[in-house]
């Protein structure tokens, strides 16, 4: 399992040399979405209407920050769940998103997605928000300011630590590793 | 023959002699709300100990080396909220608050419901904690204040307040359930129904988890003890014997199912299980199964 250390916007070459268990340390701009967001892109995407922001080529991070304190670029965050984004997410990456970052696993139809359109899927240890905030080096709201924390937020990150955990080979590190200690548990006794 | 039936006047004068014997201590409603605020900031920045001991004890064991891993992650995560004085994760949740309040207590200064509320909106505020309270589960606009908290009031003997604050997180309540199985499928029934909760929940509720288990009482009580049973420190086991032996089965069933922590395979998929019991119907056998993250938050305080 190989470290890569990458910059945004991932192109098809760099996603392909990633597989599950790799780990990313992810720089540059990624864009924050939750589920109240990937609604209202997902009603737009259905009616024929162009995005507040252009995704196309870009990484969107699951999250929902807390405020800011004094002197911070950002309030507290780590991923949410990102099993809760796939069936927005399927039309995002048809539509054109190339990566991922969430926490937890993912179902069936987001790991074909992901082979369909040369796409990867992160995830980054959830709930530690104190740690991975850090990362972020600035922030701004670029779309659905009344979300508050669900807003679209475009961020600057520098060496964000992510686990590939559903690669653009159909892979899922979730289904295998769980698979492979249950049997290796069992065979303890 | 007429019921001897006492005066008015005679019973009072006998709540005056008791009132005179014990004398309702008042509280005022603004040290409840501070109370609270600072039950809600300290509770979100700081893991209990127990948690924190756990996840040492779990580093020990954990067979994967991504999970032990993870689990040192968690460590150092509690100690960076703690020196910079934000929150441990930024899903501070949806507030829970259970206060057992003495019999002889009287609060004053204003309405105690308000107070709790008021007590939470300050906490989350002064804090930078998270708001992630919607006000109509339908409609979905934030409160921007992270109320309405839920309230559990259980009055109690003696004239002291005691405050527990449970800010519960959404990824892992999402994957919380109940059922009422029959009362013959008994404690291997439990087994089956805690297994495939937290199998289904797998990495998306931030494992290592704490897992309350309520068994018996009503459709409603069977839930308020699953969610109180996470309450319980970690390495306590029940009193009943028999209750007991179901956690420590139960933790070790858990950690056999090779979720570990974060979903990303080991054998640290669970820190804990308690289990609460309350008495039940001839009928019915409900269970209930109260999934708690590894920000496994709460601060009790007793004005």
């Amino acid at each position: 399992m190989a470290t890569h250390r990458l910059s945004t916007p991932l192109g098809d070459e760099a996603i392909r040399q990633l597989h599950v268990g790799d780990e990313v340390l992810l720089s540059g701009t990624i864009y924050m979405a939750r589920d109240a967001a990937h609604k209202r892109l997902v009603d737009l995407l259905r009616e024929g209407r162009p995005l507040p922001v252009d995704l196309r080529g870009q990484t969107v991070f699951y999250g929902g920050p807390g405020p800011a304190k004094p002197g911070h670029a950002i309030g507290v965050v780590a991923p949410t769940s990102a099993y809760r984004m796939d069936p927005y997410a399927t039309v995002l990456f048809d539509h054109g998103v190339k990566a991922a970052i969430g926490k937890g696993n993912r179902g069936p139809a987001l790991q074909e997605c992901c082979r369909r359109n040369c796409a990867v899927s992160f995830s980054a240890i959830g709930g530690i928000s104190a740690t991975l905030f850090s990362c972020i080096k600035s922030a701004a709201i670029v779309a659905y300011e009344d979300l508050k924390t669900e807003a679209i937020q475009r961020l600057e990150i520098e060496d964000f630590p992510l686990l590939v955990t559903n690669d653009a080979h159909g892979r899922d590190l979730y289904g295998e590793e769980v698979a492979k200690y249950r049997a290796l548990l069992a065979a303890q006794g | 023959m007429q019921p001897r039936i006492p005066s008015p006047s005679a019973s009072a004068s006998r709540a005056d002699e008791a009132a005179s014997r014990h004398p309702m201590r008042q509280i005022h409603t603004d040290r409840i709300i501070d109370c609270i605020a600072a039950l809600c900031i300290d509770a979100c920045r700081k893991l209990p100990e127990d948690v924190i001991g756990a996840f040492h004890a779990a580093r020990r064991t954990e067979v994967s080396p991504l999970g032990k891993s993870v689990l040192l992650k968690l460590i150092d995560n509690d100690r960076i909220a703690r020196e910079n004085d934000v929150s441990y994760c930024h899903d501070t949740g949806l507030t829970i608050v259970y206060v057992e309040l003495g019999q002889d207590v009287h609060i004053v200064g204003g309405d105690y419901q308000a107070a709790v509320q008021a007590g939470v909106r300050k906490g989350y505020a002064d804090g930078y904690l998270r708001k992630s309270v919607v006000g109509d589960p339908l409609l979905r606009v934030n409160t921007n204040d992270n109320t309405p908290a839920v309230i559990h009031t259980e009055i109690v003997p003696g004239s002291d307040m005691r405050i527990t604050v449970l800010p519960k997180g959404g990824g892992s309540e999402n994957w919380s359930t109940m059922k009422f199985l029959l009362p013959g499928e008994g404690a291997e029934g439990v087994k089956r129904f805690v297994l495939d909760a937290v199998t289904t929940a797998g990495g998306s509720a931030c494992p290592p988890l704490t897992i309350g288990v309520g068994l018996g009482g009503s459709f409603d009580k069977v839930t308020e003890i699953a969610k109180k049973a996470i309450l319980r420190d970690i390495g306590r086991y029940h009193e009943l014997p028999h209750i007991a032996r179901l956690e420590a089965e139960l933790l070790e069933a858990v950690n056999r199912t090779g979720i570990g922590p974060q979903g990303y395979g080991g054998s640290s998929t669970a820190l804990w299980v308690a289990v609460e019991t309350y008495a039940c119907h001839i009928t019915a056998l409900p269970v209930a199964v109260n999934i708690q993250c590894h920000a496994s938050r709460r601060k009790s305080a007793v004005i």
